[in-house]
Formats: structure tokens, C-alpha cells, sequence
């Protein structure tokens, strides 16, 4: 059964600035599934998850959540949802038991009623319990905030960039309890700038302009990419990048970690070396190295096509 | 309902967690209280009065030694002329002249009577005027008590009665004013930068996607600044009772009552204020330019409407604060029976009602 299900949405803010969401071919995310939402700063990414989570109304469209209308049911929906926003929604002057204890209250519930579903991630904040949520570091603020949205236990959990600004170690931790949470039936819809965490997700939606480029799994989407890729590495990497563009075989070159990723034209028939002896050659790099490149995520996301 | 009373809760600890807030809150009314109580009074102390008289006989040399014994006035000294005076007066030496007309004394029990002119420095035209008045008080008295005997009854003298605040201290008028200003300036203020403040954060975001009704959010919000206004109340009356000694003339329960009302008025302009405006500045900002700078100046608190011009008046009256302060006057200060101010009560009621109604409308239960 899906659930969410959004046939179009569309919401802009102000006349003459374009739609901050414009999804035309409506998408659905199936009950248990953890779906992710990649797309850079003002693709639209909150904006979407306001819509979804009944914080704004939509200009046009609608959108279904656990069978209930996002516009007319919106009551009941806030009761079996849960939402965390991106920026740090807690309270700095409360305690971190006292904000859990509150948010566990206000849906009308206990920490001890739901405590199984955060004991994992609440058990590292248990010592600093009576410490003010404003003092608290990137991390632990992040996972008070996902006990504060999980006391409840919601049927769908709304997270909107909830590891910005978090250390490695407690991503990798956060995405460890996504998966665990997700175990557990519960429907979670996630957005993330780092393309590393969206290969966890079951599926996920490219966005950009407001508008998802393409919907699938991570690896579909990579398998469904079909050019040539190289990486090319000199010892002089910021001209590489110059003379790489200048080339006529090459659609696009950008840095990826310590090399450049080169998209190569469909026709172009030249092999690694090729391009290796050219560089060397006609524009006097020293050290390169040219190799075949698998796509990633990254790559996909890099080539769509607006 | 238990998530109710789990916000109230967590207002009240935002609240004591804030301890500088609430020691402004607190320390404001005592602090208003005892500087319009003592430091800023429109009572006149030690004004500085030279005489001129032509003769210097028996009658006017008592009467300047009246003068000089209140503690009104002290008296500096004889001049010769009006020029004197006037330079003096530039000087800064007097503030106050008395002129005694020629062969005053003897013309006293002829038929034209005598005269006596009064010359103050109207620069500050409170004080002048009040000089004026004290000096004209003290001229009758002596006349009437002194010269009764020996006068034929021919000259009529005013009996000047002050009803309600017989020593004319400013106080009386203060206290309604400082209690209008502050019971807003807690109640507004504090609750609309509160709601707002969660909007500003971001907690709005979250709470909005909650079970509790958003409008109960907001009635969580007013229930403990609706009881430290009622603490800043009785801080203010006891002030007002022991240190400024204004007695409450009237009944103590229906000011506590029409108080309250006054208090879940502006609790709802706060309410309202915050359903308009995203950021606290901005509530800040429209408080005090929108609701507290009328009250302090149209609310008659210290000027009085009835000398402002026609459209000032006008506005004035749909100043909650005005109806507040008025009631509270006649109720305090006059000591009438509630029923002369039900007009103010009824005014108050209806104020409340249309602004709880707007807030409420206006209020979103979305973020846009």
C-alpha cells in the first residue's frame, strides 16, 4: 500500500519568482520505505516536506498521506505524523529530559510508552539528561531532536536534512537508526545534500528547480547511466580542469574527491591513453593518470538533464 | 488536555529560566512606581517668590511670612521695582513674583478693594500654573482667616475646595496611568515576543505538526503572563498603598476585577500581534510605537485628553488603556460604586471580545 501518494504539487511564493515546488508527474512512496530526496540548497526540498507535513497549503495539486488529504484532513494528519525540520527545532532553555518530556506530553503521550523506539539513540544522551538542549553539540541535537520527533511514534516520519552540519560518525549512526526505524514499518522520507547517504535509501527522487528529474533506486539510477566516464588526475589539477574542458570529446568535467570526472561525448571513440598522451603532450601535464570510471550517485545527479 | 497543561508548564519554565526577564518584569513597576511617585511630580517645591511692595506695613509682611512658612515656597527677599523683579526673574533668582499695588493696606476696606498681582515664570507652564493656584490658595487664607475680623463682610472670598486628592498629589494621578502602562507592556509585550519567538526558531514548525490545537498553543502562552500581570498588580497596589500612601478609596474587589480585565485585553493585542508579524523585532517595535506610546501620551495619563485637539480626542478614545486608567481613578481615587463605571467596564468588555475575535481569525494554524 503506498504512503504517500502526489499526483501534482505546486506552490510558489510571490508573483514572478518560479514555483518553489513543481512536481508535474506525481510520485508515490510505498508504506516501510525509506525514500530519499537529493537535490542542491533551493531546490524546493522544505518546501516539499511543509506541503507534505500540512504546515503550508499547495497553490495547485494534492497529495495524499496514509490515506488522508493533505489539505482537508490536515488535523488528523499532524496526529500520526512525525516532522523534524532542518534547522535545530528544540528548546535551548530546556533540559534535554525536559524537552523530550514535553514533546512526548504534547501528542499526548510518555517517554516510557514509546521508549523502545528511541532507547538506542537515547541511551548516548541519557548522561548529559539534565544538560540544556542549547548546550548540547551538532550531533546530540540532532538526535534529541529525532527522539523529540519519534516519541510519538509516528507512521511517517518527515526528516528534512537531519544530518547537515553532523559529524561522520553520527551520520553513519543516524542512517543506522533510520535503517533500524525502518524495520520497523514505519514510512520515513529523508532529504540529504550528501550523496554517500542517499545509496541507504530504498529509492530516491533527484530534485532541482522544484521539479524530481528522476525517481528510482540508487542502483537503477546508476546503471542508467549511459556515457563514457573517465578520471583524470595530473599533477597540476586546476589547469587540468581548464584544458579538460577545452576539449572537444568532453561534454562535462567536474572535480570529484582527488580527481576530475570527465562525461565523454556518446560518439567519441577515444580510449584512456589517448587522452592521457594528449595531455602530456600538447599541454604539458606531468604525472597523469586516466582511467575507465564506474558512475556513482553523484555522477547521475551531475548529468541529468534539466 | 495533558498536553495543555504540559505547555503551560514549559511556559512557566521559559519564564524562570529567563531570570533577567522576570527581574525586569518585576522591577519595572517598582521602579516606575517610585520614580513618577517621587522623582517626576508636577508638585511645586521650594519655588523661589520676591516681593514688591511700596509699603511694607504690618498686613504685607505677615502675608510674606505666610508664604514663606509652606513649603511651597521660600521667600528671597523685597524689591524695589518691576525691573527688579524682571531681572531677578532672568537671573533665575525667583520663579514667582508678588506685586502689591500702592497704599494697598488702606485701600484693602475702600470700595475699589485692593490689588495683588501675581507674575510667575511661564516657561514650564505646569509650574506656573500651579504657582499661581497655591499662591492664590495662600493670599485667601490669610485674608480670610486674618482679616475676617476686622473687614465689614465687604469683599466676597472663594472657598476653593480640591475633591478626592485635597494635597493635590500627583500620585493620585500617576498610579491608574503606571498601572494602564505596565499591566500592557507585561501582558502584550511579553506574549506576542513569545509566540513569535517560537515562530523565529522554529518550534512553531514542529508544535504546528502536533495534536494539540494550535490556538491552545497560544492560550498556553497566555496563562502565565497572565499570572505574573496579576503578581506585577498586587506589587503595584501595595506600592501604591504603603509607599506612595494613595488610599483606595473604593472597593479593592472591583478594581482587582476591572484589572483583570484590562489584563486578558492585552494579553489578547499580544495574541494578535503575534498572528501579524514573523520576527520579535517587529513585535517589539509595533508594541511600543502602536500601543505604548498612545497610552503614555493620549491615555490621559499625563496630559489631560480633554485639552488635545478634536481628532487626538477622537483617537483617544479607542485607547483600551484611557477606559482602563479612567475606571480605575474614579474607582481608586474617587471611591464610587461600581455601577459609575460600568460605562469604562462595558467599553473594556467589548474592546476584548472584538480583539479576540480578530486574533483568532487571523491566527494560522499553518506557517505561511
Amino acid at each position: 500500500m503506498d504512503s504517500i501518494r502526489v499526483k501534482r504539487l505546486k506552490k510558489g511564493y510571490g508573483r514572478g519568482l518560479p514555483p518553489a515546488v513543481d512536481i508535474r508527474e506525481g510520485f508515490s512512496v510505498s508504506e516501510g520505505e525509506l525514500f530519499g530526496i537529493i537535490g542542491p540548497d533551493g531546490a524546493g526540498k522544505t518546501t516539499l516536506f511543509r506541503l507534505l507535513t500540512t504546515l503550508i497549503s499547495p497553490d495547485e495539486g494534492d497529495a495524499v498521506v496514509q490515506g488522508l488529504d493533505i489539505i482537508r484532513d490536515y488535523r488528523k494528519l499532524r496526529t500520526i505524523i512525525g516532522y523534524m525540520p532542518g534547522r535545530f527545532s528544540l528548546y535551548p532553555d530546556l533540559s534535554v529530559r525536559e524537552n523530550l518530556d514535553f514533546f512526548a506530553s504534547v501528542f499526548g503521550t510518555s517517554i516510557k510508552e514509546n521508549y523502545h523506539l528511541i532507547e538506542d539513540i537515547y541511551c548516548r544522551l541519557e548522561p548529559f539528561a539534565d544538560r540544556k538542549a542549547g548546550n548540547l553539540s551538532g550531533g546530540m541535537k540532532q538526535k534529541l531532536a529525532l527522539c523529540c520527533t519519534l516519541i510519538h511514534s509516528p507512521e511517517v516520519l518527515f526528516l528534512d536534512e537531519p544530518t547537515t552540519g553532523v559529524d561522520p560518525s553520527s551520520r553513519r549512526e543516524f542512517w543506522e537508526t533510520l535503517a533500524r526505524l525502518r524495520r520497523t514499518g514505519m514510512t520515513i522520507v529523508v532529504s540529504t545534500a550528501y550523496m554517500d547517504e542517499a545509496n541507504r535509501c530504498d529509492r530516491v527522487a533527484m530534485m532541482r528547480s522544484g521539479r524530481f528529474l528522476k525517481v528510482d533506486t540508487p542502483s537503477d539510477i546508476v546503471a542508467g547511466f549511459d556515457r563514457r566516464l573517465l578520471a583524470v588526475r595530473s599533477d597540476e589539477m586546476f589547469r587540468l580542469l581548464q584544458d579538460l574542458r577545452s576539449m572537444e570529446e568532453v561534454v562535462k568535467c567536474y572535480t570529484f574527491g582527488d580527481t576530475h570526472h570527465v562525461v565523454l561525448k556518446e560518439n567519441a571513440a577515444c580510449a584512456p591513453d589517448e587522452i592521457g598522451h594528449r595531455l602530456t603532450g600538447k599541454y604539458g601535464h606531468t604525472g597523469v593518470q586516466v582511467r575507465e570510471q564506474a558512475a556513482t550517485l553523484e555522477d547521475c545527479y551531475m548529468n541529468l538533464d534539466d | 488536555m495533558k498536553g495543555f497543561f504540559a505547555f503551560v508548564r514549559k511556559e512557566f519554565l521559559h519564564i524562570f529560566r529567563d531570570r533577567r526577564t522576570l527581574l525586569v518584569l518585576i522591577g519595572l513597576p517598582t521602579m516606575l512606581i517610585v520614580l513618577f511617585g517621587f522623582a517626576i511630580s508636577t508638585e511645586i517645591r521650594n519655588v523661589n517668590i520676591g516681593i514688591c511692595a511700596p509699603e511694607r506695613d504690618i498686613t504685607v509682611t505677615r502675608l510674606a511670612d505666610k508664604i514663606d512658612r509652606s513649603s511651597y515656597f521660600t521667600f528671597k527677599g523685597w524689591f524695589g521695582s518691576d525691573e527688579d523683579i524682571d531681572h531677578a526673574m532672568r537671573k533665575g533668582e525667583i520663579d514667582a513674583a508678588l506685586m502689591f499695588s500702592d497704599g494697598f493696606s488702606s485701600s484693602l476696606a475702600g470700595p475699589d478693594g485692593a490689588e495683588i498681582s501675581i507674575v510667575t515664570d511661564a516657561v514650564n507652564p505646569n509650574n506656573a500654573s500651579m504657582e499661581v493656584m497655591y499662591l492664590t490658595n495662600i493670599i485667601y487664607g490669610y485674608f480670610r482667616e486674618d482679616m475676617q475680623e476686622s473687614a465689614e463682610g465687604a469683599s466676597i472670598v472663594p472657598n476653593l475646595r480640591m475633591l478626592y486628592n485635597p494635597q493635590l498629589k500627583s500620585s493620585y494621578n500617576f498610579v491608574p496611568g503606571i498601572m494602564g502602562l505596565i499591566l500592557l507592556l507585561v501582558c502584550a509585550l511579553m506574549t506576542s515576543v513569545s509566540i513569535v519567538k517560537e515562530k523565529e526558531t522554529g518550534t512553531m514548525e514542529v508544535l504546528l505538526v502536533s495534536p494539540v490545537k494550535p490556538i491552545g498553543i497560544v492560550f498556553a502562552k497566555m496563562i502565565p503572563y497572565f499570572v505574573i500581570s496579576c503578581m506585577v498588580l498586587v506589587i503595584t497596589l501595595l506600592l501604591t498603598i504603603f509607599v506612595l500612601k494613595v488610599p483606595i478609596e473604593g472597593s479593592f474587589f472591583w478594581m482587582i476585577l476591572v484589572s483583570m480585565l484590562y489584563i486578558i485585553l492585552s494579553l489578547g493585542i499580544g495574541l494578535l500581534v503575534s498572528s501579524l508579524v514573523k520576527t520579535q523585532i517587529i513585535a517589539t517595535l509595533i508594541i511600543g510605537m502602536v500601543f505604548l506610546v498612545p497610552v503614555m501620551m493620549m491615555s490621559g495619563m499625563l496630559y489631560p485628553i480633554e485639552s488635545m485637539p478634536y481628532v487626538f480626542q477622537i483617537i483617544a478614545q479607542i485607547i483600551p488603556a484611557k477606559w482602563y486608567i479612567e475606571a480605575i481613578r474614579k474607582i481608586m481615587i474617587e471611591g464610587v460604586p461600581f455601577v459609575f463605571v460600568l460605562k469604562e467596564v462595558g467599553v473594556l468588555l467589548a474592546m476584548t471580545v472584538v480583539i479576540f475575535t480578530a486574533a483568532v481569525k487571523k491566527f494560522n494554524d499553518r506557517i505561511e
